[in-house]
């Protein structure tokens, strides 16, 4: 005879003494595991009502500015400081760890129209009415004092610099490519329009820029170029752009007509994406420095989270007292949003809301990750779903939203009852995203 | 060294013969790299600049051909196919054309990743600490004559302790129950008695008389409650012995069965009622009259929680607490049912009836597998976790192996215990299946019954209390909600395919109209003197007939109705009035 009993030594499943951990061994039998989906759906929906628990968005706000703040700028080379314009001709410079103001520079009268660090993170340029001011780093002196390159002729609405030479960008009357040692701009593109709201260089292919027209337009550009490479004209007019700076061959543009509009540079004859959610105009975008999201910020009183191919939004954020929002950035760590608004505040906020800010444990994270994990697999289910959609709105915000889809519900009617009684084929079927693009123009 | 040099001089003019790859997957060109490294290694410096990064990164794998000696397992261990199978979830999902390419980008990315944990998890299986007991007999023995006592006297001294007796023959028969984790051991006396017992230090937890008949007793999720079935209501006890609830809504109880992972205790009544019991809040979650009188046989399916009831009249049903009717009623024997009991991983069933059959079922398809006859007809039937049934008869236990794909003609083990079997139950995680009878409780050593591994966040038989409450707390968080009680548990995780009826209703809601409504007749316009205003109207009167063919037919269907119910009132108002003579009616 032949037998053998299980008999287990209890000192290789008993932790031999008290600062031991405990001993944990794993059978991933699936037997051993049953219900296996119904448990981790069950997990996933604890998951996401857990993350609705924990979304607090807002961090903190700036308060300082005596008008409304006009533009924003990030240091390239230092996460925790931010430069603000205010309406005033103030700007000040923030210190965002510790939350205050470092230095305040009355740097003009009159709006503070841009405002751009220069890419060694040692000057910033700022635009007034018809001036362009180059303030050094740390501006120690009185701004008049810095390097000036202006006063000049024109017009200013809009700046940026150049990513790796001493080469920035305004716009007004037209586009002007300025060399930081001239007097006169190196070269100015203009196609027929009167104005432009903002221009914008590539992070990539540096010597590529693209602006924003009054004519409803948004221009391509090459700097090497005499002439403007081509535009796309649309429905409405676009306030600001931002280019995604992981697929630089795609930008995103903020529009008058509540919507924004990814387009990839190369087929400017629909975008790729039109992003629907805001209930008023867009006004400024930016995306996040991983390329995959971007937040737009909007005359509605909200800043909104899109994917980069998502049609709406992900997320929503609004305050009480949080006016309409003018200028919008994504920190360069990728975890906060800093929005500047009429009401002269500042807002520090979360990019992802359900974030724990500070240092987490390795156990901790692992949860998180397989949390993570759990919510997009089962993100699907209506339950999840419902959950994870749900937001808390303004009334007004609910009941405009509401109004808004009623419209376009009315609209699609119309449209197609006239499709019904035409001839076949005379009323064409336009998708949502051929729309809005009324023609390309090389 | 010369006749490598002179090897590299060779190589240096005459072009080299192409080798084939000795392997299907060696690049031929990788084979020619390594060469063209020895020969760099001996003197000649001719390679690029590049070539000579690629020397560096090479030099690892350099020394093997130098020694001559080539790796024998390249790659890695390979997995034996039946320990993937174990771990295998689901089939490839099949890729088409016309999906969307960030869809197929998903697809096959997590399809990569449930193939890495499946491949990891049968790596980890080799390893497994413990192996699974047996018992083999020799040249012609058979093991079912081997006894106890001569298993006991053969294995180690803490596996010969698990096999004792206990004689309590004042309050017997016993039901018996074990924990979880199988540590703990709870005896119901039909008299009365009701024990706790840590049955492997043999501490006795609590004793109390419940100064009433025990129908069933079952340990709750953890070791710390246990519900007892008394003869008027259902009693939650704790540990030591104190009376925490008394439930009268679950009356008359005569079966439990406790579904862990849904927090749910099921009873079913002399009264025919199926009732669940959410035990983490104590709300009852549904109870259920099945209409099929004392309900004395109950089992559950481990792996979809569905609860199996075997009735009078030879069926089995299957209950869930989402649906007032069986799932299933399978009619399994000619007399009256006597035991079910249903494997983990729920694929076998397998009854026991008054007409001395026992049956396996395959109740995934519900189909009959085996049939066996048993002289006496086994009254209790319990499986073990590895598939080893015993089937008491009388005062016998026999345990049996294989049952479902083999035939089998021979029981495995078979042991006489004092009086009859009330109940049997193996004990997880062990070799050990308990047997309550009239006489008091035996627990036996049947090597083979138990899971040799467990998993120490789940069931783990050497938690400590720190562990339980930890373990207590994730399992509260993770219940499974009663109405996930389904005959396929994997329902869930599958994609809800839209059937043609709701697809078209999408389409009419988005369209504003049916594409597919039929059109009514409109006579076409035709030219060449067809048209003349006579003729327009002769062809509408051809298909006028059609709508008021459709009209007739929609009152003559609606007189009908109103006749029978107009009749059906009459009959209603003439059988309130009863004649003298309707007595005699028949």
């Amino acid at each position: 005879m032949k037998v053998k009993v299980l008999s287990r030594n209890p000192d290789d499943y008993v932790r031999e003494t008290k600062l031991d951990i405990q001993r944990v061994p794993r059978n991933y039998d699936p037997t051993l595991h049953p219900f296996e989906v119904s448990r981790e759906y069950t997990r996933a929906l604890n998951a996401t009502k857990l993350e609705r628990l924990f979304a607090k968005p807002f961090v903190t706000s700036l308060d300082g500015h005596r008008d409304g703040v006009n533009c924003m700028a990030k240091h390239t080379k230092t996460l925790s400081t931010l430069l603000s314009g205010s309406c005033d001709g103030e700007v000040k410079v923030w210190n965002l760890t510790k939350r205050e103001c470092v230095r305040t520079l009355q740097a003009h009268e009159g709006f503070v129209r841009g405002m751009v660090v220069r890419f060694c993170g040692s000057s910033f340029f700022t635009i007034f009415w018809d001036l362009v001011l180059w303030l050094l780093w740390p501006a120690q002196h009185d701004p008049g004092q810095g390097g000036i390159t202006g006063p000049l002729e024109s017009v200013f609405t809009g700046l940026d610099h150049h990513q790796k030479d001493a080469v920035f960008a305004t716009c007004g009357q037209q586009v002007d490519i300025w060399d930081e040692q001239r007097t006169s701009p190196i070269r100015s593109f203009t196609w027929g329009v009167d104005s432009f709201s903002a221009v914008r260089f590539n992070p990539v292919e540096t010597e590529l820029l693209a602006s924003c027209a009054s004519d409803r337009s948004v221009v391509l550009y090459d700097m090497r170029e005499s002439t403007p490479l081509k535009k796309v004209i649309m429905t409405m007019r676009s306030n600001t752009l931002c280019w995604n700076p992981m697929e630089a061959y795609y930008f995103t543009c903020c529009n008058e007509d509540y919507n924004l509009y990814t387009y990839d540079m190369r087929f400017l004859d629909k975008p790729i994406t039109v992003h629907m959610d805001h209930v008023s105009a867009a006004l400024d975008v930016d995306y996040s420095p991983t390329g995959k999201e971007f937040v737009s910020a909007s005359f509605d009183k909200t800043i909104r989270i899109f994917a980069k191919d998502g049609g709406h939004s992900r997320e929503v954020y609004h305050t009480k007292r949080m006016q309409h929002v003018i200028c919008i950035k994504w920190s360069l760590d990728n975890k906060y949003i800093l929005s500047g608004s009429d009401e002269m505040n500042i807002r520090l906020w979360k990019a992802n809301a359900a974030e724990k800010l500070g240092v987490m444990s390795p156990r901790e994270r692992e949860a998180a990750n397989y949390n993570q994990t759990l919510k997009e697999k089962f993100q699907h289910h209506p339950q999840v779903r419902r959950v994870a959609r749900h937001r808390h709105l303004p009334k007004s915000l609910y009941h405009q939203t509401k109004e808004l889809r009623v419209m376009k519900e009315a609209r699609r009617r119309k449209e197609m009852n006239v499709r019904k009684h035409s001839k076949p084929e005379s009323v064409p079927l336009l998708t949502e995203k051929e729309k809005h693009v009324v023609t390309v123009v090389k | 060294m010369a006749s490598t040099g002179d090897q590299a001089a060779k190589a240096a003019h005459v072009e080299k013969k192409k080798t084939p790859a000795a392997r299907y997957w060696k690049d031929p060109q990788e084979v020619a790299r390594k060469d063209g490294n020895n020969v760099g290694k001996t003197g000649q410096q001719q390679a690029q600049k590049a070539n000579k990064r690629r020397l560096v990164e090479d030099s690892e794998d350099e020394e093997q051909v130098l020694s001559g000696k080539s790796d024998p397992f390249p790659g890695p261990a390979p997995i034996p196919e039946d320990r993937l199978q174990k771990f295998k979830r689901k089939d490839k999902t099949k890729t088409s054309r016309s999906q969307h390419y960030k869809l197929k980008d998903i697809i096959t990315r997590s399809e990569e990743t449930s193939e890495m944990a499946q491949k990891q998890a049968a790596r980890l299986d080799l390893v497994l600490p413990e192996d699974a007991g047996f018992l083999e007999g020799d040249e012609d023995e058979d093991t079912c004559t081997i006894s106890q006592e001569d298993i006991a006297d053969s294995v180690d001294i803490t596996s010969a302790t698990k096999h004792f007796s206990l004689k309590l023959s004042q309050f017997g028969p016993y039901r018996v129950d074990y924990s979880n984790t199988g540590r703990q051991l709870l005896l119901g006396g039909r008299r009365g008695h009701v024990a706790c017992i840590d049955w492997q230090t043999k501490h006795l937890m609590c004793e109390i008389n419940v100064m009433e008949s025990v129908n069933d007793v079952k340990w709750l999720h953890s070791e710390a409650m246990y519900a007892v079935a008394q003869k008027k209501c259902l009693y939650i006890y704790d540990s030591k012995g104190i009376e925490l609830h008394c439930i009268r809504k679950f009356n008359d109880v005569l079966r439990m069965q406790f579904l862990p992972f849904h927090f749910l205790l099921v009873t079913a009544s002399a009264t025919s009622f199926l009732q669940y019991l959410d035990v983490s809040v104590g709300k009852e979650v549904s109870a259920t009259c099945t209409k099929t009188g004392r309900l004395d046989v109950m089992c559950q399916n481990p792996h979809n929680a569905i609860v199996h009831l075997g009735h009078s009249n030879g069926t089995v049903t299957l209950w869930s607490p989402n649906q007032k009717e069986a799932l299933a009623k399978m009619l399994c024997h000619q007399g009256a049912v006597r035991s079910v009991a249903v494997d983990k991983t729920g694929m076998y069933m397998v009854t026991s009836g008054m007409d001395k059959k026992m049956k396996v079922y395959d109740i995934r398809s519900f189909k009959p597998l085996k049939s066996y006859f048993l002289p006496a007809g086994a009254s209790c039937l319990s499986l073990s976790q590895r598939g080893l049934l015993s089937a008491a008869t009388g005062d016998i236990v026999q345990v049996y192996r294989d049952v479902w794909s083999t035939p089998v003609t021979k029981p495995y083990m078979a042991h006489r215990v004092q009086k009859a079997v009330w109940g049997m139950h193996f004990c997880p995680f062990e070799d050990v299946l308990g047997v309550g009878h009239g006489d008091g409780f035996t627990s036996l050593l049947v090597p083979g019954a138990g899971e040799p591994n467990f998993d120490g966040l789940g069931a783990n038989p050497y938690r400590s209390a720190k562990q339980r409450q930890e373990w207590e707390v994730k399992a509260l968080l993770e219940k499974i909600q009663p109405d996930l009680i389904t005959l396929d548990p994997t329902e869930l995780g599958r994609v809800d395919h839209a059937t043609f009826e709701m697809k078209h209703q999408d389409r009419v809601q988005a369209l504003g109209f049916d594409p597919l409504a039929k059109q009514k007749f409109v006579p076409r316009y035709k030219k060449k003197g067809r048209s003349s205003a006579g003729n327009h109207e002769k062809r509408k009167r051809k298909v006028a007939h059609e709508d008021l063919r459709e009209d007739i037919q929609k009152t003559a269907e609606a007189n009908v109705t109103t006749e029978r119910e107009r009749k059906e009132k009459k009959e209603v108002l003439l059988s309130g009035k009863r004649s003298a003579l309707d007595r005699f009616k028949k």
